[in-house]
Order: C-alpha cells, then structure tokens, then sequence
C-alpha cells in the first residue's frame, strides 16, 4: 500500500493503481479523453498531465502508477496551463460543428471545452478535413470529429475481440479506420458509439433525431435476450428514441449488444395497436368488449383438457403468472414456456439456470461449451468469457460447431458422442476439466431442443458432477437460455401440469383437432401453420407470425412499455420500468389476462401490480423482493433416453432477428443484409 | 585533436578491406574470447567506468544502462537491439559503421550481449540503408563462418544469434520503444515508459536498446581499457566520437575526434572551414536537426560534448553539425525542419500530432514574413505547448529548432515582418 501526496493530502492506496485512479479516491476529476477504465492504457491524450516531484517533465496520471512518497499536483497554473494547451491542439483541427453533431449535449470534448477551453480560437491556419469512412449500418462515422483517442480500436481488438479497427497515416494524417473499408462485425459495435469521447462515431439510425436534453430517461430491463442486461431507454413522447447500457459489474459491465440497442426502432413498426377478431376469414379491427366475448364465447363448455397456452420469448413474470393462473382456472393443465421444446427440467432451479453467473465466470479456469454460441446468444456474456480467455490459465473446448467465438478454443467435436467420451472421461479434454480447479460447462439451448435435449441434459449434469463442478462453493453447470422469458417461466412453473402437454404436444393436438383453444403469449416461433383447426388467441404486441395464425388478437405491450419482471439465465429477478405508453388500445399485458379472466367467469384475484407481485412471490419465493440469486440445490434433473448421433447447432441462426421487434426493426433488416447476407462479390477495392 | 593512435574506427573512410580478414587487421576481433571470460559484470563495470554516454543522441550512460537489465528473467529470454535506424537530418556516423566497419559492430554485439545476458540481437536498420544492411549481413555471415558468433562465439561458450531487419522509412522508429513496436511488426509508435524496455522491451521480454556506435566502440574500451577510453575528453563526456559535419564548409566529412573538441578547431581542422571565412558563418546547429541552433558569437567558444552544449541552451544530440553562413535563410531553414517533424510525427499524441502541423504552416508564413509580430510569441507558446508534453521526445525535438530560431534571430523575424508590411503599406499606397 503505497503512500503518496496528491495536492498536499496525504493518501495511501492500494499497489498497481494509477495516479489517475488514486485522484478519483479522494474525489479530484482528472479530465481524460483516452482513458477509459476498461480498456488498456493508451495515454496519448496528453489531457490528464499532473506534476509529478523528481519527474523531468509532466507525467500522464493515467499511465503512471503510483509510487511510495510521490507527490503529485493537480492544481497548479502550470498543470491548468498544460491541459488548456492540450485543449486548444484538439480543437484546432475539430470542427465547429456541434449545432448538426448528434454528440452535442453529451460530448466530452464539448464540456471538457467548458473548462479548459479559450474563447477565442488563435489558430488561424485551414482545418483539417477527413474523408469519412463507412463501417456499416449501426455507427455512422464523421472522421473530422475525430481527436485519435483510440478507444474504438482498443474496445475492438480487447473487448470485442474482433480486431477490425487501427490507424493508417502518421501524424496530422493519422485515420482511425477498418484499413479496407467495410462493415464492423461485431455484435458489440454499438458500445464504440458510447466510448467515442467526441461525435466520430455516432449511432447511424438515431441520426439527427432527437437531442439528449429533449429524452425521457428510464433504467429499464433488456428482453431482447436472456442476459438481462441493464439499460436505459430513452424515449420522446410515445417513441423510444434509443436503448443505451446502465452500469451493471455482475450482469453487463457497460456493454450491451447491437440488438439491445438498435432493435428499438422494431418497436415502431408492425404493432398491434387495437383488438382483432377473425370474421369471415379475416381478421378485422375489434373492440376490447367484442374481442373478449369472442374468447368467452368460444371457452364456453369446452372442456379444459382441449385448452392450452404457451407463453413466448418476451413474456414477463406478471403475465405469465395470470395466464398460469387463469388456464389452472380453466381447468387445463397444458401450459408450456419452452417455446423452442427445449428439454429442460422445471423439478430442480439448478438445473435450467447459469449458476456460476456472469461475473463468476472470471473465477472459472476450463469451460466446456456445448451446443452454444454464446456470441450469437449472448454477446455480452461472450465477452465476458473473453475477458477471462484474455487473463490466461483458461481452457474453452467447444462441442459443436467450430465459430469464430472471438477466443481460442478446442474444438473437441461435433455432437452427442463427444459428450458421451467426456462424460466417461475417454476424451482428451476431460483431463482438462480434471484438472481444473474452477471448471464450468455451458449447456446451449441448440442441444436441448433436440429431441434426445433431455438425455443431453442427464449427461451434461453427470459431467458436472463427475468433474467437481457442484461443490458447496462452485457451481460450474450453465444453462444459457437465448429468451428472456424462459428462467422466469421455468420459475413460475410455466410448464405442462399433471397429464398436460408440452409445446410439441400441443401444437400436435391442434393440428389434429384435439385441441379447441390456444392462448399464446407473445409465442412466434413456433410452427403456427398446425393450429389451422384450433381457435388461436394471440396477445402480444407485434403482428409477427403468431398473430397472422389468430383468430382474436389482444394487443400487450413490449418490454418498454411496461412495468414487468423478467429473470435473466442466472435467475436474476430485475424489473424492467414503463418507459412509454403502450401504443392505441394496446395495455399492460397482465391487466389483459385480469380482464378477460372476469369476461370469461373466471376472475384472477389481484387488481393491482403489487397484488400480482405478492401472488408471483406466493408460486416462487424468488420473487419476493431479492435478485432471485439465493444458493440454489443441486438435485435429480434430466430426461430419461439415449444421446442420438448428430452435431449440435446453435439456436440462434440470425443474431439480428430473433424475436417480433428486432424482425420488425429496420436496422436489424440492413444488418442482416450487410452482414449477414453473402450476396455481391465487392473486396472493397472496386469502389 | 585526436591522435592517430587514440582513433578507434581505422577504417571509417573505407580506404581499407571491410572483410574479416581486413577487420582482424586493424585490431578487431583481438581476443574477444577472453574479454568474454572477464565475465559479465567485468564489461558492464568496465564500459560503466570509461563513462561512454549513450552516441544515439539523449548521452544516457551506456554502463549504467546495461546495468539495469535483470539477472533473473523467469525464463524469459533477453534481448539486445541495436538502433542502426539512423534518419537525424545531417547525421551519417552509423551509416560509415555499417558501410566499412560493420566488424566492430558485430563484436560489439556479442561483448555487449554477455554484458546484459542477451542471447539474441537484433540489428534495426534503416530502410534506405539497403546497401549498408547488405555490409551488415555480409559482416555477420563472416562472423557465423568463423564461428565469432551463432553457437559457442569465439570459442567462449556463449551463443549469441545475430539478425538484421530493414525499417520501412519512418523516422519515429529510430525512437527505442517505437523501434521495439515496428520490430515487433505493428505500427511504430512509442510506448509508454513506465515500464521500461529494461524491463518489458522487445516482445515483452527485457530488452536493451543501443544506439550503432555505443556498441561499436564497446570492443575497443574493453580492449583498450576504460581508463584509456576515459582519457580523452573531459570529465563526464569522455571518449571518442564520430562528428558529421555538414552545409557550407569546405569540405563536409565524418570524422572521429575527442569529445569535448572546440567546435571552431572541429570545423577549422577537418571541415576546412566555413566558407567564406569563420567570420562568414551565421549559425550552427550542433547535434542533428533536433536541437536549438546556436549564434556565431557562440560557436566561437563552444564545446563539443554534453555538458558544453547545453550550456549554451543547446546539446550536442547525434554530434551532427549543420553549418550554415550568411548566405542561408535561417527561418527558412527551421520551416524546412518543422515540414520535416510535422511529416514524421507518429499522430499518436495530441500535442505532437496537431502542434507539429501548426508550427509548419506559421513558419511558412513567418519565412515570408506573412504575420504579424504577435504571432511569433504565439508560435513561442505553441512550440512550449509541445515540448515535454509527449510520450516521446519527437515533440521536444520539433519544439526546440523553433525556440533556438526565435531565441537568436527574432530581429531577424520581425524584420522579415515588418518589411512586408511595409511593402504591402506602399502597394496599397
């Protein structure tokens, strides 16, 4: 613990902190434009020189650790002296621009000029102009605003792992660009957006919409995957102008992914504004009355056996449970979350959640992936597997397709069998889990799907535990889930009762007119094309594919526009916030369910958030206030069957389009195509 | 002046062979397995007390730098890394090494290699060097074949591997750490200090970066001892050294003299004198382009070494001495530098990516006299704005041409301006 004097006062900090980092503990603001605490240390800024005692010349606080009996200072006209001087050398070149700069109002070198700026310029040269460079659809790139504190490219080449980003040119010439101009492909690009100091790189489809000090900001919940990352929507009026990252260390750090941030224009297009109801053959524009009477009609007498509801990949915890309640009161006991027939066990909590946690994945030392791609089904968890594959002593084998994960791995095989050799230890990499001392494995949805998903399950925890993955203080078994809704379902108990039938039986059922009713809850990805005979009612909030299958369409609400819990894959219970009105005749989704229960005679008894709330924390304690991350026990979980032979797939084809909003997102769509879609034969040097 | 028996480089005119077998001639490769055998330590004390300042241009202690390198590395191999990326304007000293004496280099290699444990050497030289790196390698292959260096060097049972890398024409890579990036294959730039290649060099391993003539004189001082070494000269600045003298004299030449020559009899005696007479001469820049210019009035007394130069305000950097009479535009010829720095800035710090640029074009202007006299006090500040607030000492060396320039001829400047004014006064008239 060093001791070391910053502006007379005496302080004592930890070893390997920074001059920089040690002003921040006792509260004095180093003003920075490189630096970025995540990120490797760069120091050509030049904005942070302090004085340093002995030192020849001014030091960069933040590359200079500290050092027993330095004194440093902050305060001095001669430091002032220095960061105005630095101030007035990236402005000579940066233009004047911020009346069109979508940076303006958060821009750092905007303020920063605030302090240490001159209000006149004495710089009476030409400026430099820089021809801007296009790195595909999400960021939109003005190079003159440029001031070359590379943070882009350390978060690319570190972070990302994608090491698209450098500088060409020396000096006044130096360019930060992609070298051959091209498209970014990373799934975290949109972070580069938030690192950018200055207006270089701004989000491309939030161009010239709205000024910061102009949004409504709301801390908010993500649904967009199963990370739960936290975030903050910023809105005007009834539209969410962008998603940005909150600070989050256990979940999200400060990233999130593209999806996150850019599906949100999705959120405009393609709603359900009002009821529908199917006459004739087509659907026609109803009242919330005809819509219900609808629905209470057509559940008159039929039996509850031949009603079923399956919940979708956006559904929050309120919802379901009304839904679960209101099917238990209807007599059925056919009710399933696991819309992509995923084989997970709802018996034991362990068992269908990421029990190391995200942040506990920077203690494991060996992972086995199987059946995942966690960078298209959870970039920010990749990352995070990233940021402990770049510490070192961190083995990845991966079964199953052998991608671009952004890190080194193993690719030990394809499928099932490679699972069975390691489970019996006849594979090379089982010495690997032997040996570690953290081991973790990450089972993927792409295996569970299968039709042998629940043998997989058996043998992926016969391999935790085979290989001291399940002890009192470690637990290495995770399931990555690639929905929102899936932990929190699984919580409920959204899951086939007694004699009910799961996803794949119930769509079985209908296409062969067993099955009366189907209530879907924002489920899209099933195959509506088998519930032609049964009458469909589909609430959700996009006119995607379940809605086109309905015969009655009761508009809810995205995750944006209510109040509503969602558990991400560790069983982290968070609340996502209102952040705009449900669009038209659209409502919250559980006060739908609330309405349509006393229609139909079977009235749900809570008549507020909180009464649902309390019931929710009745079916699961989890839901009582905590973030639902309590020790979990490890029990009997998995399916009976034997492993069949073929290669697992991820679950996630498309990352840009997985679920109704980010489908009905513009953005989502040009990423698809440029990034995605292999169709022209440009190299970049065709023009 | 230096005594012929006192001149380490015999050859440095290439008047003789610059084989081996010529090398082994005028002295080189003498008993190079036994200095090995003094041990380690014994060259590092040895070339520490014959107080040999680093020849690249900062006069670091070459002994005092060896000294640093770790004894125990974990494992991690060490590396010696010589500067042959020699781009001073005005200086040509490691050229003439590379060209006719490139024996002395490699032996140089090898003694300094066991004074810092190195097992490898890399030789860093210049891109337009091509010819030079050719006489390098030539030098080098002689030496693997009569097993010199590669396994058991000389006999010694020391290895030591040799190679050479042409640089791309950046002049910021002749900068040790942004020589250590370029080597490395990424882009040259500097590295922050802390840490220092000591300690994480080449490859994150602990390098030691030596300019071409610290390690060719390396053999002969311990050949001949330190105390001979530091004989000549004056205390603090002792040896020899390789000057390069070039503009209006007589006759421009490289040559070896004893540290701390007056600059007068340096010029007078090997350069046969300035043209048109010393009392013809107007300014000289003393140690290559990155130093303050220094007056007539001056030069008449100073010394060339360290310590002389820089009580004068300036220093004496690559011993590179620019001449210039009364014939040359001075302001111009700063402008010229500051083009030069302004192309050769790395654009990694802000003070030296967009200051350099800025001084350039106000010295353009300010060799036409197309400013106004304020100005030259804002180009003052500019130019202070820069120096020392940069990774590396490019922003220094950029700063200071300007500040010698305005310090000494600001009558000259404000002539300059005013005199344009006043034309400019009389056309409107």
């Amino acid at each position: 613990m060093p001791k070391l004097t910053i502006d007379g006062r005496e302080i004592e900090v930890e070893d390997g902190l920074t001059v920089l980092q040690a002003c921040e503990q006792i509260g004095i603001e180093i003003p920075r434009f490189c630096y970025h605490e995540r990120l490797s240390i760069a120091g050509n800024c030049r904005m942070c020189l302090v004085e340093m005692e002995r030192a020849p010349k001014p030091v960069a606080s933040c590359a200079m650790p500290v050092g027993e009996g330095m004194v440093i200072r902050t305060n001095t006209p001669a430091v002032q002296k220095m960061r105005k001087g630095v101030m007035e050398f990236l402005l000579i070149n940066h233009p004047l621009d911020c009346p069109i700069c979508d940076q303006g109002g958060e821009c750092d070198l905007q303020d920063q000029a605030f302090s240490y700026g001159t209000d006149r310029s004495r710089y009476s040269e030409n400026k430099r102009a820089v021809e801007d460079k296009t790195f595909g659809p999400l960021i939109k790139a003005v190079m003159t605003r440029c001031i070359h504190c590379t943070r882009c490219i350390r978060f690319s080449s570190e972070i990302a792992g994608v090491p698209e980003l450098g500088t060409t040119g020396r000096g006044e010439h130096i360019e930060v660009g992609t070298y051959i101009e091209k498209a970014l492909t990373s799934e975290l690009s949109g972070n580069m957006i938030d690192l950018c100091p200055v207006g270089a790189l701004t989000s491309a489809p939030y161009a010239y919409t709205a000024r910061p000090w102009e949004l409504k900001k709301t801390e908010s919940i993500d649904a967009m995957d199963a990370v739960g990352s936290n975030i903050r929507v910023d809105a005007r009026g009834p539209e969410v102008m962008r998603v940005l990252p909150r600070l989050n260390e256990d979940v999200n750090e400060e990233w999130i992914s593209d999806k996150t941030r850019f599906a949100c224009d999705g959120l405009m297009r393609q709603r359900l504004d009002t009821p529908y109801v199917r006459r004739d053959g087509k659907l026609r524009p109803a009242g919330w009355d005809q819509a219900f009477a609808a629905i209470a009609e057509k559940l008159a007498g039929v039996d509850g056996s031949k009603v079923a509801a399956i919940a979708g990949d956006q559904a929050c915890a309120e919802s379901m449970t009304a839904l679960k309640d209101l099917m238990t009161a209807l007599g059925s006991p056919n009710i399933d979350c696991r819309q992509n027939g995923a084989k997970l066990d709802p018996s034991v909590r362990a068992g269908y959640l990421f029990n190391t946690t995200i942040a506990g994945i920077e203690d494991a030392d060996a992972c086995l992936m199987i059946g995942s791609n966690p960078r298209r089904e959870a970039p920010v968890i990749n990352a995070r597997i990233r940021k402990r594959y770049l510490m070192g002593g961190f083995k990845v084998g991966v079964i199953g397709e052998a991608v671009d994960l952004s890190y080194a791995f193993d690719p030990l095989g394809a499928g099932a069998e490679t699972l069975a050799q390691i489970a019996d230890g006849s594979h090379a990499f089982a010495k690997v889990l032997e040996n570690a001392e953290h081991p973790m494995l990450i089972l993927g949805q792409g295996a569970l799907m299968r039709s042998d998903g629940g043998a997989i399950l058996r043998t992926a925890r016969a391999v935790a535990e085979k290989f001291g993955m399940i002890r009192d203080d470690w637990n290495g078994f995770n399931v990555l889930h690639t929905a929102a809704a899936r932990a929190g379902g699984l919580d409920l108990g959204f899951t086939p009762g007694p004699k009910g039938r799961d996803v794949a039986g119930i769509l079985d059922a209908a296409a062969a007119g067993d099955m009366d009713v189907v209530y879907l809850l924002g489920a899209d990805e099933i195959d509506t094309r088998k519930l032609d005979k049964a009458f469909v009612i589909y609430q959700g909030h996009h006119g995607d594919n379940g809605a086109h299958a309905a015969d009655v369409i009761l508009p809810g609400a995205a995750y944006t526009e209510k109040n509503a819990t969602y558990v991400n894959t560790e069983g982290r219970v968070q609340q996502a916030n209102m952040a705009v009105f449900p669009p038209g005749d659209a409502r919250e989704d559980w006060t739908i369910l609330r309405a349509l229960s006393s229609v139909a005679g079977h009235q749900l008894p809570f008549d507020n958030l909180a009464q649902v709330r309390q019931r929710m924390a009745a079916i699961n304690s989890v839901f009582d206030g905590g973030d639902g991350l309590e020790s979990v026990t490890w029990g009997d979980f998995g399916g009976k069957g034997d492993l069949q032979p073929g290669g697992f797939a991820s679950a996630v084809e498309n990352f840009y389009m997985t679920d109704p909003i980010s489908r009905a997102s513009e953005t989502m769509a040009n990423c698809t195509e440029s990034l995605l879609t292999k169709s022209h034969g440009k190299t970049g040097t065709d023009g | 002046m230096l005594k012929d028996t006192d001149r380490i480089f015999q050859n440095i005119y290439g008047l003789k062979d610059t084989s081996l077998a010529g090398a082994r001639g005028i002295g080189d490769w003498d008993g190079t397995a036994e200095l090995i055998a003094k041990g380690r330590q014994w060259i590092v004390d040895e070339i520490k007390s014959s107080g040999l300042r680093g020849r690249g241009g900062a006069g670091f202690g070459t002994g005092m730098k060896w000294s640093f390198m770790p004894k125990e590395t974990g494992g991690r191999p060490v590396f010696l890394v010589i500067n042959a990326d020699e781009g001073e304007p005005g200086t040509c000293k490691d050229r003439e090494i590379l060209r006719n004496e490139p024996h002395k280099l490699v032996e140089g290699a090898l003694l300094a290699s066991v004074g810092i444990g190195a097992g490898a050497c890399y030789v860093y030289v210049r891109g337009e060097f091509f010819r030079e790196a050719e006489a390098l390698q030539r030098a080098i292959d002689e030496a693997y074949e009569a097993g010199l260096i590669g396994k058991n060097a000389c006999g010694s049972g020391y290895d030591l591997e040799m190679y050479v890398q042409l640089g791309a024409g950046a002049y910021i890579c002749g900068e040790e750490s942004a020589l250590l990036q370029s080597l490395e294959g990424k882009k040259g730039q500097p590295r922050l200090k802390p840490p220092f290649p000591a300690n994480v060099g080449l490859y994150g391993c602990p390098t030691t970066v030596n300019n071409v003539e610290s390690i060719a004189v390396a053999p002969t001082i311990l050949r001949r001892s330190a105390k001979w070494f530091a004989s000549i000269g004056r205390e603090n600045n002792t040896g020899t050294k390789l000057f390069c003298i070039s503009g209006h004299v007589n006759t421009p030449c490289t040559v070896e003299e004893s540290m701390s020559i007056p600059l007068k009899e340096l010029i007078e005696t090997h350069a046969g004198g300035v043209i048109g007479g010393w009392d013809n001469l107007q300014a000289v820049i003393p140690g290559g382009s990155s130093v303050p210019m220094i007056t007539k009035a001056m030069c008449d007394t100073a010394i060339m070494d360290f310590d002389g130069l820089r009580e004068l305000g300036s220093g004496l950097g690559t011993a590179a001495v620019i001449v210039m009479d009364k014939s040359t535009d001075v302001v111009r010829a700063i402008a010229r530098l500051s083009r030069f720095y302004k192309h050769e800035s790395c654009g990694q710090c802000t003070p030296c990516r967009e200051g350099t640029g800025w001084m350039w074009r106000m010295m353009e202007r300010m060799a036409d006299g197309n400013m106004s006299i304020d100005e030259i006090d804002l180009l003052e500040d500019v130019s202070r704005q820069i120096e020392g607030h940069t990774i590396c000492a490019l922003g220094d060396a950029a700063a200071w041409p300007v500040q010698g320039l305005i310090r000494h001829f600001r009558p000259e400047i404000e002539r300059r301006i005013t005199e344009r004014q006043g034309s400019a006064a009389g056309e409107a008239a």
